[in-house]
């Protein structure tokens, strides 16, 4: 059984060590934080805070207080507030330990593309441009293939670019993968799901 | 030195002009200058180019000089939640320049510091670095990004003393210290102008050097995404 959305997320926990600061995207990547465990984990938020908190009890909703997906969220007793150029200085400067994002493509040299469809409606790349060159890990966590069957796991993206070279590792319902020499590594498979079964969803090189 | 104004429409008086390059403070809806930006579209001022993260949404924030086609361009990271900016951004009407949204915040803070450009990371193999200079330090590839120097600022902040030294409140502080330090002229609108000395010292987020003009307000400061837990669940 590959894994499913809460599975994939469980994973992608594992990849995070005590003390760090972690910033996490939209999606999947959000359920992270429920399974983070004992461990000491530092949630940035690039609109301006880290220490970020749950979603506010019903009724304690503060506008001033949002997240970079602006959904009503908390603060927690470590936390602390920073302007948009501060909060991209500490991602830019290579403080944020790790950025768990979602992909639409991800390449076997590592590139990333995750912020448009050529001739569909464009929003832009918000800070995940800035995240993919700035953070000293990237983790991509998505489904190993698209609605069509075919692999979002290619030898070049198809799409514009968020970042060359930039992904670390991928982690999807099938397992996990390392952007390696030459190609992608198998890391592990999620519990019931064969090699061949990867390497059949698999367009990218696997070394 | 007056710097606290009655109005926002009194505060924009003598500082507009069609075609003029304004930045915006905010992120999404939280800690927009909704006040300036009502004043704005009173003021019929048009041919705006508008250097904020996001375009606000239809009916508020930056969606209502949208509305008012006073907007000829928009610098900004993220523009979805807004179907009149899509429309008019489709019918070629609205120029649209995405800016990486780290990359706008250092764009605004180097102009408001006298730095007329840095080099970044940020966007090199993408779309964004096409005819842009690339320059290599330490092996690593960096391209080259260009302050903003804006003739307006509007911000919002939630106090103010009548000096202009401003303290934000919680995530609204967000877009509105770069884009204040990067005007020319900078307007912020408080929920509340207190006494000078009442704020701290030690405890100001944006000196008021950067602030010409002030504006006490009633905010309406919506929320775009409301998630909460049920109390039985916590």
């Amino acid at each position: 059984m590959p894994w499913d959305r809460n599975q994939m997320a469980a994973r992608a926990a594992d990849e995070l060590e005590d003390g760090m600061y972690v910033n996490l995207g939209i999606g999947i990547p959000t359920l992270v934080a429920n399974y983070v465990g004992d461990k000491d984990i530092t949630l940035q938020s690039e609109n301006g805070m880290l220490g970020m908190g749950p979603f506010p009890l019903e009724g304690d909703e503060d506008p001033d207080l949002i997240n970079a997906g602006k959904q009503t969220i908390t603060e927690l007793a470590r936390t602390s507030y920073f302007d948009s150029a501060q909060s991209f200085g500490m991602i830019r400067g290579g403080k944020i330990a790790a950025a768990i994002l979602g992909a639409m493509e991800v390449a076997e040299n590592g590139d990333l593309a995750n912020w448009m469809i050529p001739g569909k409606l464009v929003k832009g790349m918000g800070g995940a441009m800035d995240l993919v060159a700035g953070v000293g890990r990237v983790v991509v966590v998505m489904d190993h293939t698209n609605k069509h069957g075919d692999s979002k796991v290619l030898k070049a993206c198809t799409l514009p670019l968020t970042g060359a070279g930039v992904v670390d590792r991928i982690i999807t319902n099938l397992g996990v993968l390392d952007v390696v020499e030459g190609g992608l590594k198998i890391v592990e498979l999620a519990e019931g799901v064969s090699e061949d079964e990867m390497r059949a969803a698999t367009e990218a090189t696997l070394v | 030195m007056k710097k606290v104004y009655g109005s926002a429409a009194e505060a924009l008086d003598g500082v507009t002009q069609d075609g003029m390059l304004i930045a915006a403070g905010g992120f999404g809806l939280c800690g927009i200058p909704e006040l300036l930006i009502d004043a704005l579209v009173a003021s019929g001022v048009k041919d705006l180019t508008v250097a904020s993260n996001n375009a606000g949404v239809d009916g508020f924030g930056l969606g209502k000089l949208l509305e008012t086609k006073q907007i000829k361009k928009m610098m900004s990271s993220y523009v979805g939640e807004n179907a009149e900016f899509m429309r008019q951004y489709l019918s070629g009407e609205l120029e649209l320049e995405f800016n990486p949204q780290g990359t706008l915040a250092e764009r605004m803070r180097a102009g408001g510091c006298g730095i007329p450009g840095f080099y970044t990371k940020t966007g090199v193999g993408t779309v964004i670095a096409e005819g842009k200079e690339h320059k290599e330090f330490g092996g690593e590839t960096y391209i080259l990004e260009e302050g903003i120097f804006a003739d307006l600022s509007i911000v919002k902040a939630w106090k103010a003393d009548d000096t202009g030294n401003l303290v934000f409140r919680k995530t609204a502080r967000n877009f509105n210290p770069p884009a204040a330090m990067c005007g020319r002229i900078c307007i912020a609108e408080v929920e509340e102008i207190v006494p000078r000395g009442a704020l701290d010292p030690d405890k100001i987020h944006l000196p008021g050097i950067y602030v010409h003009r002030i504006v006490q307000g009633d905010h309406e400061k919506r929320i775009e995404q409301r998630t909460v837990r049920k109390r039985e669940d916590a």
